[in-house]
């Protein structure tokens, strides 16, 4: 009895939290455009019974979004800048995870602090911030014509090249943690017993430390990518009219042409193409865990 | 037959396979070697003794490449190995946490420091095969190190080690991480494969009596210095000072002043209204200079009367019997309070054990069976 009710308590989380609300987008994603409060139909009622509301149900909307070229560009373009952004965030971040793993003990807190510190401001508040460092006449234009490296102001404001800037600066963290974590837990005389049989550092590195911290570049990569495939505001903000990001169109069909049942459609497909990422992310904790115990 | 006995450190033409030469190493202030001088020769089974910090992880981390001294020479088979990095020497080392890797299987831990050299395959999957059959690991190539036993994985630590058939073999604590009756089994393991492979072992260890069943030579050591460098037996037998002594098993250690009589022999006035003692002593003693006398307890004889003719007898009553099934210790205390410890075997049955607490009893011992130490 106990232990079904120590069950009970996430399921019950998980059900009215995430499957009661997906459900409801589900049935919106079904129903027409109408203009009414809520803006579609049909609703359910007492009166005409389960039957008629059922009946009034179709896949209208899948159907558009594959006949309209622009939403499969934009599930497309979303993949393509996730896929880069991660790998950037990779490059990025396994350096600054590495060096905080091989820091002196005293400076591993204060390192940490360091990288979790952005949370503490408002994620909008942040993008918002870059708004003003990117633009033409923004601080880091300023700073690069006193320097004299450029003479006339670069765009990038409005660019894909400002959504990759905004979406690795977002997730870095995610990507540092757990690597860090991984590297932190690392036997430093692994890489000792492979100099000793013959290893160079850099060999070391590749057979020993790399391969060790699998499961920590694994984990960084799907939460850096999972939310980047998403992503709405940093598009929205930084990106340009030709940045072409499912969230961003999800976004303006919902906000700007109050098409609730296409905006459900899109997301709804949206979630079926992140089971995949999700089930594999997870299977790879699963299997860390295993291996640790 | 005059069977040949293993001693190159007593041939002065032999050439030392290793020589640290006036080496010193610091770590800001802290002096863990302190300008250290010893040879180690080739084919030996070499221990570094000491209690935690003494500097012998130091001195093995020095011969490994790991640390560079602050100063002083380190020759390996008459070459200077201090600016040779650890991959490029010709010493492999077993770690104390055995760091085997997680991520590789048995075979493939074996084969890393072969592949790294770029042995050809035919010669490598021999060479591997050759190593698990050695450590008897041949069931266990396929699975990982986390899915193998405690022994089992020492085993291919030792293996991985000896694989690249290096002329020196480092041991960081190797048993550390066994239990007792393990820990004996590997240790007469290792002293197989050592003379099988003639490999030279350098062995460090806490644990004096892992030294003592392994080694050719022990060296003890206490804040960087070597304190005495010798046969297991020697060290034993003739430590050279109050601290060897009583690093290295029991002993009863009795402080008085000398009083040297004819040939050798020592007088040592030690307390009070106690007799003095006698010992033969093989270094010179002032009358009137401080000096130990060292006995271990298994060489004090325990009677009920008092012994005819022995050169030491001292009288007192049990104090405390510490029975280890086939010993037993006999904690003896003087009329002065001063304890003494006798040791003998248990040839009858306990419940017919001719003494017990509180017995008046005699300790005696021979001139000869003490050492005389200055120090």
């Amino acid at each position: 009895m106990r232990r079904f009710l120590l069950i009970a308590i996430p399921f019950g989380w998980l059900l009215a939290l995430f499957l009661v609300p997906f459900f409801i987008v589900v049935k919106i994603s079904l129903s027409d455009v109408a203009v009414s409060i809520p803006p579609y139909v049909p609703q359910f009622s007492w009166e005409t019974g389960i039957g008629t509301f059922l009946r009034d149900l179709d896949f209208e909307n899948f159907v558009f979004l594959t006949t309209d070229s622009l939403y499969w560009k934009s599930y497309v373009g979303s993949l393509v800048i996730a896929v880069i952004s991660t790998f950037l965030t990779l490059l990025i971040g396994y350096p600054i995870a590495y060096g905080m793993a091989r820091a002196p003990e005293e400076w591993r807190a204060t390192l940490m602090m360091l990288i979790i510190l952005p949370f503490w401001t408002s994620f909008l508040i942040r993008i918002y911030a870059w708004m003003g460092i990117l633009s033409r006449e923004g601080l880091l234009n300023q700073f690069l014509m006193w320097t004299g490296v450029i003479s006339e102001p670069l765009t990038i404001l409005n660019t894909n090249y400002a959504v990759y800037i905004g979406i690795i600066y977002a997730y870095l963290p995610f990507m540092v943690l757990p690597i860090y974590s991984a590297l932190d837990r690392m036997d430093t005389s692994l890489i000792e017993a492979a100099e000793d049989l013959g290893c160079s550092r850099l060999t070391a590195f590749w057979l020993v430390t790399v391969p060790l911290s699998r499961n920590g570049i694994i984990a960084g990569c799907f939460l850096v990518f999972i939310p980047a495939l998403g992503e709405f505001v940093i598009p929205s903000l930084l990106g340009g009219s030709g940045t072409l990001m499912i969230g961003k169109v999800l976004w303006e069909e919902f906000s700007s042409n109050r098409d609730w049942p296409l905006a459900s459609a899109v997301a709804v497909v949206l979630l079926l193409i992140l089971v995949v990422p999700i089930v594999l992310f997870q299977r790879n904790q699963q299997k860390q865990q295993e291996a640790e115990q | 037959m005059a069977v040949k006995v293993f001693a190159p450190w007593d041939n002065p033409d032999e050439k030392p396979l290793i020589r640290f030469e006036n080496v010193t190493k610091k770590f800001g202030d802290f002096v863990a070697i302190d300008n250290l001088t010893l040879d180690i020769f080739e084919r030996e089974f070499f221990a570094l003794l000491g209690p935690s910090g003494c500097g012998k992880t130091t001195m093995m981390r020095l011969l490994a490449g790991f640390e560079a001294p602050t100063s002083g020479k380190i020759e390996l088979g008459g070459q200077n190995i201090v600016p040779v990095p650890p991959n490029k020497r010709a010493v492999n080392m077993m770690f104390q946490s055995y760091a085997l890797f997680p991520h590789l299987t048995v075979w493939e831990n074996i084969a890393f420091g072969l592949k790294r050299e770029g042995m050809e395959k035919d010669k490598l999957n021999a060479r591997v095969e050759q190593m698990l059959k050695l450590t008897r690991l041949e069931r266990f190539a396929k699975r990982k190190p986390h899915q193998i036993s405690g022994g089992q994985r020492q085993r291919v630590a030792l293996a991985r080690s000896l694989a690249k058939a290096p002329k020196l073999l480092l041991l960081d604590e190797p048993l550390g991480a066994l239990d007792k009756k393990l820990r004996e089994a590997t240790q007469f393991e290792l002293m197989d494969i050592q003379e099988k492979t003639g490999t030279t072992f350098v062995i460090v260890t806490h644990d004096q009596e892992e030294a003592m069943t392994v080694a050719s030579r022990v060296a003890v050591m206490d804040e960087g210095q070597i304190i005495q460098v010798a046969t297991p037996d020697r060290i034993y037998e003739t430590p050279n000072s109050v601290y060897v002594a009583d690093f290295i098993g029991d002993v009863n250690i009795v402080e008085g002043k000398a009083a040297p009589l004819e040939e050798n022999q020592v007088r040592i006035d030690w307390a009070e209204g106690q007799p003095p003692l006698v010992c033969t002593a093989t270094q010179p003693f002032d009358p009137g200079q401080t000096c130990y006398l060292a006995i271990r307890p298994e060489k004090v004889m325990i009677t009920a009367e008092r012994p005819e003719g022995a050169d030491n007898a001292v009288q007192g009553k049990i104090h405390d019997i510490a029975y280890l099934g086939n010993i037993s210790t006999y904690h003896v205390q003087l009329s002065n309070g001063t304890i003494i410890k006798a040791q003998s075997a248990n040839t009858r049955r306990i419940a017919r054990r001719s003494f017990t607490w509180e017995d008046p009893v005699w300790l005696s011992w021979t001139a000869t069976a003490g050492v005389l130490l200055a120090r």
